[in-house]
C-alpha cells in the first residue's frame, strides 16, 4: 500500500504546501503494459481514423463511425474504466487518462470517445445500482451499445440546473413520462441510450435517468453544421411523451444536478489529457513541415522565430502532461486509499474524484489553451499552407476550438475553482486563512535578506515557486476579506485569481516532473525538461505578475495598493533567464527527433 | 497443430538511424523497437489459423533482455507462449541455427517468419532453417491455406504469382497480403503478462560474418533544374559534375 504511505495532500493544498518530487507520478513512469496500450491505442488511431480523416468528417457514411466506435469496443477501448466485473478492463484512472491523451488526437473521434467513455457511460457506472449496472455497463464497455449525455437544453446551458425537461409519474405509478428539449448532444445520431436530466413534477433540482432509445418518443434535429469536430454527430433531442420504467431514475429523485456536476468533474480531468495527443501530433507535424519547408535557401527551422514557436508548443505541451498525470494520480491514490478503509469503490471513485475538482477545473482550463496555443502557432508555422484545408492545420485549429467550450466553459471553470477553493476554507476543510494571514503580515514587515543557496538544481526555481503561492494568498486573501461574499460577481477578480492559481500548478508541476527525472536518469539526460521547465516558470512569473496587478487594481486602494504592489514586487522577484538560448537548444532537440520527443 | 513464429525486433521504420562505438554498433537512444513489419504479417496470419484449426502459437526471438517487450506484444496479439534465445542476433546463420534447435526439440508443423527483416534484410533465415531441418522452404509467400496436411500458397515472382502445394512441415517467408496487421486489443495486453515467456541459451555460437562498420548512405544532394531547351547544359552537368557520361 504505498500509496498510503506517501505524503497525501488534498485538493487545492498545493496552494499551501511543498509538494517532494518524489510524490508525484510521471509521464515517464508508465509501464510496459500501459505503453503497450498507448501504442495499441496509437495504432489504432492511426490506421482507423487518421487514413480517412476527411470521410469521417464528411459525414457522408452515416455507418461509418458507428463502426470504427465498434472496432474501439473490439480493442477494448470503451472499456477501460469499466470494472472487470461488468464486462470492463477495471483499468487504473491514468491510465484511462493516458487512453483519453492518445484518442485526443483523433479528431472528431476523440469527442465521440469521450463523450461514450466519460458522460455517457460513467453516471451508470459511479450512481447506477446493481440491475443498472449489470444490465447496461456490459454493452457501453463493449460498445454493443452507444450512450450520450443530455443535460444542455437551448435555454440551459452553464446554467443546467435550470432546464425545462419534465418528469411525470404515469397514473399507474409504473413509468415516468419525459418531456423536453435537449441540444448540443453528442453522439445522439447513433446512441442507443441516453442519459437525461429532467425535473420530476415541479423538484427544484433535476434528477438523472437512463433512457434506451427503444422507449419511443425520442425524435432528433438534422446534424448540427459545427465549425470543428465535424465527424462527430451532435444534435438537438426532443422527448416527446418518452415513457421511461421507474427503475431506471438513476440514483435518488433531485441527485441529478449532484450526478451532472460530478461527472464533469471527471470529464474535466480527462479533456485535460484529451488534448495532450493533439498537441503532441501537431507540434510534430509542425516539426517536419519546418524542416521540408525551404526559404531563403534553407528549411525555416533554422530560423529563430520557428525555433521559438516549436519550443513553446513543446514547453507548454510538458507542463500540461506534468499537472495532468500528477493530479491523476492523486486521485487515484486517493481512490485506493479510501477504498482500503472499507469505502465501496464507486463511492470512493466519486469522493477521489470530489476531492481533485480543483485540480481537475486546472487540467481542462490549462490543457484546452494549450492545445489552442499548440494549433495557432501550428497554422502560423506552416504560413498559407496552415490556413489551407489541403493541409492538416486548419482541420487542428477549429476542432481544437470547442474544448474551451464544452465540459464547462472555461470561463465556468475559472469561477468554480476559485469558488470551490474560498468555499472548503470557509468550511475549515483546506487550512488557507492562516497561511494568508502570515502573507499579509510579511508585507508590512522587514523582507528577509536571507539568500538560498542556489547551487543545487531548481533550488532557486522551487524558492520562486513558494513565492508565487503567496502571491495567491496575499491578493487572494485580501479580495476575499474587501470583497466578501461579493467576490463572486467580481468575476474578473475571480478570474485572476484562476489565472494564478494555474500557473502555479502548471510550473510546479513541470519542475517537479523534471526534478523527478533528474533523479532516476541524471542531469544530463534531462537537460531539455531541465530547459523547459525553467522557461514554463519564467514565463508563469510574468503571467502571475499581470493577473495578481489587474486583481489588486481592481480591488484595493491607497496605501494597501501601495504595500500589496510592493509585496508583489517581492514575491515575483525572479532572476533573468536567456529564454532564447534555452528555447533553441529545445527546439533544435525537436527537429533532431522530428517529433515531439519528451513522452 | 503447433506453429512458431519467428519475430524480430527491429527500430521503427520512421527511427533516425545513427551509429556509436565507430559505426559499428546502432545507436538506441530515443529508438522505438517493433515486431518487424513482415514477421508482424506472419503472425497476424498464425493468429488466423489459431483460430481456423486450434493451432497453438509459439512466438520465438533471438536477442537480449530488451527484447521482451516485443515478445509481450506477440503474446498480447495472440501467441500462447515465448520463446527469447539470449543473445544478440549476430548474423543470419547464427539465427537460423537457433530457431532450428528450438524447431528440432518442439516439432512444429509449420514454421513462420517475414520474407525478411527490416534492419539487415538478409531474407536469408529462412532459406537457412528449411536447410537445417531438411524441410520445404518458401518465400516470399502471400497466401497460405492449409488443409489437412497440405499448404496451399501464392508466391511473389517477378512479373507475377505463383501458385504452389506443399506437405507439412514447411518454412514460410511471409509478406503482405498474407493477412492485415492485428492490433492487439487491451485484453490480449493484459493477458500477455502471464502467458509464459522461457529464456533459453543459445545452443550453438557459429557465425558466418562479421560486421566491421556501418555507413549511412550519403545525404541528399540538391537538385538542379536544367531548362528544357538547354540539352547542351544538361550534358554538360552530366559529364563534369555527375560524372555519369
Amino acid at each position: 500500500m504505498s500509496q498510503l504511505t506517501k505524503s497525501s495532500i488534498n485538493g487545492g493544498e498545493f496552494l499551501i504546501k511543498e509538494t517532494d518530487a518524489q510524490d508525484i507520478f510521471i509521464f515517464e513512469e508508465f509501464n510496459e503494459e500501459q505503453k503497450m496500450m498507448a501504442q495499441a491505442c496509437q495504432d489504432f488511431v492511426d490506421t482507423e481514423i487518421h487514413t480517412r480523416i476527411e470521410e469521417i468528417d464528411s459525414m457522408k457514411h452515416p455507418e461509418l463511425v458507428p463502426s470504427i466506435f465498434k472496432k474501439a469496443g473490439e480493442l477494448g477501448l470503451l472499456g477501460i474504466s469499466v470494472p472487470e466485473a461488468y464486462g470492463g478492463l477495471g483499468m487504473s484512472f491514468n491510465t484511462s487518462m493516458l487512453i483519453a491523451d492518445i484518442v485526443g488526437a483523433a479528431g472528431s473521434f476523440s469527442t465521440t470517445y469521450g463523450a461514450h467513455t466519460g458522460i455517457g457511460t460513467l453516471p451508470i457506472l459511479y450512481y447506477g445500482n446493481e440491475d443498472q449496472k449489470s444490465k447496461y455497463l456490459p454493452k457501453l464497455a463493449t460498445g454493443e451499445w452507444a450512450a450520450c449525455y443530455c443535460l444542455t437544453e437551448p435555454d440551459a446551458g452553464s446554467d443546467a440546473n435550470s432546464g425545462k425537461t419534465k418528469a411525470v409519474l404515469s397514473a399507474d405509478g409504473k413509468h415516468y413520462i419525459i418531456n423536453g428539449q435537449k441540444m448540443w448532444i453528442s453522439n445522439a445520431g447513433f446512441a442507443d441510450l441516453f442519459i437525461v436530466f429532467a425535473k420530476i413534477d415541479d423538484d427544484k433540482n433535476l434528477s438523472a435517468f437512463i433512457v434506451e432509445k427503444t422507449f419511443g418518443g425520442i425524435t432528433m434535429n438534422e446534424e448540427e453544421k459545427k465549425l470543428g469536430i465535424k465527424g462527430s454527430s451532435t444534435r438537438q433531442v426532443f422527448f416527446n411523451d418518452c415513457k421511461v420504467p421507474v427503475e431506471n431514475l438513476l440514483s435518488d429523485r433531485g441527485n441529478g444536478f449532484k450526478i451532472a456536476v460530478n461527472i464533469l468533474n471527471i470529464g474535466r480531468i480527462k479533456l485535460g489529457a484529451g488534448v495532450l495527443g493533439g498537441c503532441r501530433t501537431v507540434a510534430s507535424h509542425a516539426i517536419k513541415y519546418s524542416t521540408e519547408r525551404k526559404q531563403f535557401g534553407v528549411s525555416i527551422n533554422t530560423f529563430g522565430a520557428i525555433k521559438q514557436k516549436l519550443a513553446e508548443m513543446a514547453i507548454r505541451t510538458y507542463a500540461c502532461e506534468s499537472l495532468c498525470y500528477r493530479a491523476g494520480q492523486d486521485i487515484e491514490d486517493r481512490m485506493q486509499a479510501l477504498a482500503a478503509e472499507g469505502m465501496p469503490d464507486a463511492e470512493a471513485k466519486l469522493k477521489a474524484l470530489e476531492q481533485f475538482a480543483i485540480e481537475a477545473a486546472i487540467a481542462k482550463v490549462h490543457g484546452s489553451e494549450v492545445l489552442d496555443y499548440v494549433v495557432d502557432q501550428g497554422v502560423q508555422i506552416y504560413g498559407g499552407m496552415g490556413y489551407s484545408a489541403d493541409a492538416p492545420m486548419e482541420r487542428a485549429y477549429r476542432d481544437a476550438r470547442i474544448s474551451r467550450i464544452y465540459e464547462g466553459t472555461n470561463e465556468i471553470n475559472r469561477m468554480l475553482m476559485v469558488g470551490m477553493l474560498l468555499k472548503r476554507a470557509m468550511k475549515g476543510e483546506i487550512a488557507l486563512f492562516e497561511p494568508a494571514m502570515a502573507v499579509a503580515n510579511e508585507l508590512t514587515s522587514v523582507p528577509s535578506f536571507e539568500s538560498i543557496d542556489t547551487s543545487e538544481l531548481f533550488a532557486a526555481e522551487m524558492d520562486v515557486i513558494k513565492k508565487l503561492k503567496k502571491v495567491f494568498l496575499m491578493v487572494g486573501g485580501k479580495a476575499a476579506m474587501a470583497l466578501a461574499d461579493k467576490i463572486e460577481s467580481e468575476q474578473e477578480v475571480m478570474m485572476n485569481l484562476a489565472d494564478i492559481m494555474i500557473e502555479i500548478y502548471a510550473a510546479e508541476s513541470a519542475i517537479l516532473r523534471t526534478q523527478k527525472l533528474v533523479s532516476q536518469r541524471g542531469e544530463e539526460a534531462a537537460a531539455h525538461q531541465i530547459a523547459m521547465s525553467k522557461v514554463y516558470l519564467f514565463e508563469a512569473v510574468g503571467k502571475i505578475e499581470q493577473s495578481a496587478k489587474e486583481a489588486i487594481g481592481a480591488f484595493a486602494k491607497g496605501d494597501e495598493q501601495k504595500v500589496m504592489l510592493m509585496g508583489l514586487k517581492r514575491f515575483t522577484k525572479s532572476e533573468i533567464l536567456n529564454t532564447k538560448e534555452l528555447r533553441r537548444q529545445v527546439a533544435d532537440y525537436m527537429i533532431e527527433k522530428g517529433k515531439y520527443p519528451f513522452s | 497443430m503447433k506453429i512458431l513464429i519467428c519475430i524480430t525486433h527491429v527500430p521503427d521504420t520512421t527511427s533516425k538511424i545513427q551509429f556509436t562505438d565507430n559505426n559499428t554498433k546502432l545507436d538506441k537512444n530515443g529508438v522505438q523497437f517493433i515486431i518487424g513489419p513482415y514477421d508482424d504479417y506472419a503472425l497476424a496470419r498464425a493468429v488466423e489459423l489459431k483460430e481456423q484449426l486450434n493451432a497453438t502459437l509459439t512466438v520465438l526471438n533471438v536477442g537480449e533482455a530488451e527484447t521482451e517487450p516485443t515478445l509481450r506484444k506477440a503474446l498480447a496479439i495472440g501467441a500462447d507462449d515465448a520463446i527469447r534465445v539470449n543473445a544478440f542476433p549476430k548474423d543470419s546463420q547464427f539465427v537460423a541455427e537457433q530457431i532450428a534447435a528450438i524447431a528440432k526439440q518442439n516439432n512444429y508443423d509449420l514454421i513462420m517468419m517475414g520474407r525478411e527483416s527490416i534492419d539487415f534484410n538478409g531474407g536469408m533465415v529462412h532459406g537457412m532453417v528449411g536447410e537445417l531441418l531438411g524441410i520445404p522452404s518458401i518465400s516470399p509467400v502471400m497466401k497460405l491455406e492449409i488443409e489437412g496436411d497440405k499448404v496451399k500458397m501464392a508466391r511473389e515472382i517477378e512479373g507475377g504469382k505463383e501458385y504452389l502445394e506443399a506437405k507439412l512441415p514447411l518454412v514460410a517467408g511471409c509478406q503482405e497480403p498474407i493477412a492485415e496487421w492485428k492490433i492487439p486489443n487491451m485484453r490480449g495486453i493484459m493477458s500477455a503478462r502471464t502467458k509464459p515467456l522461457t529464456v533459453v541459451e543459445p545452443a550453438s555460437q557459429n557465425v558466418a560474418t562479421e560486421v566491421i562498420n556501418f555507413q549511412l548512405p550519403p545525404a541528399k544532394g540538391t537538385v538542379k533544374l536544367v531548362d528544357k531547351d538547354n540539352v547542351a547544359e544538361l550534358v554538360r552537368l552530366l559529364k563534369n559534375e555527375a560524372k555519369v557520361l
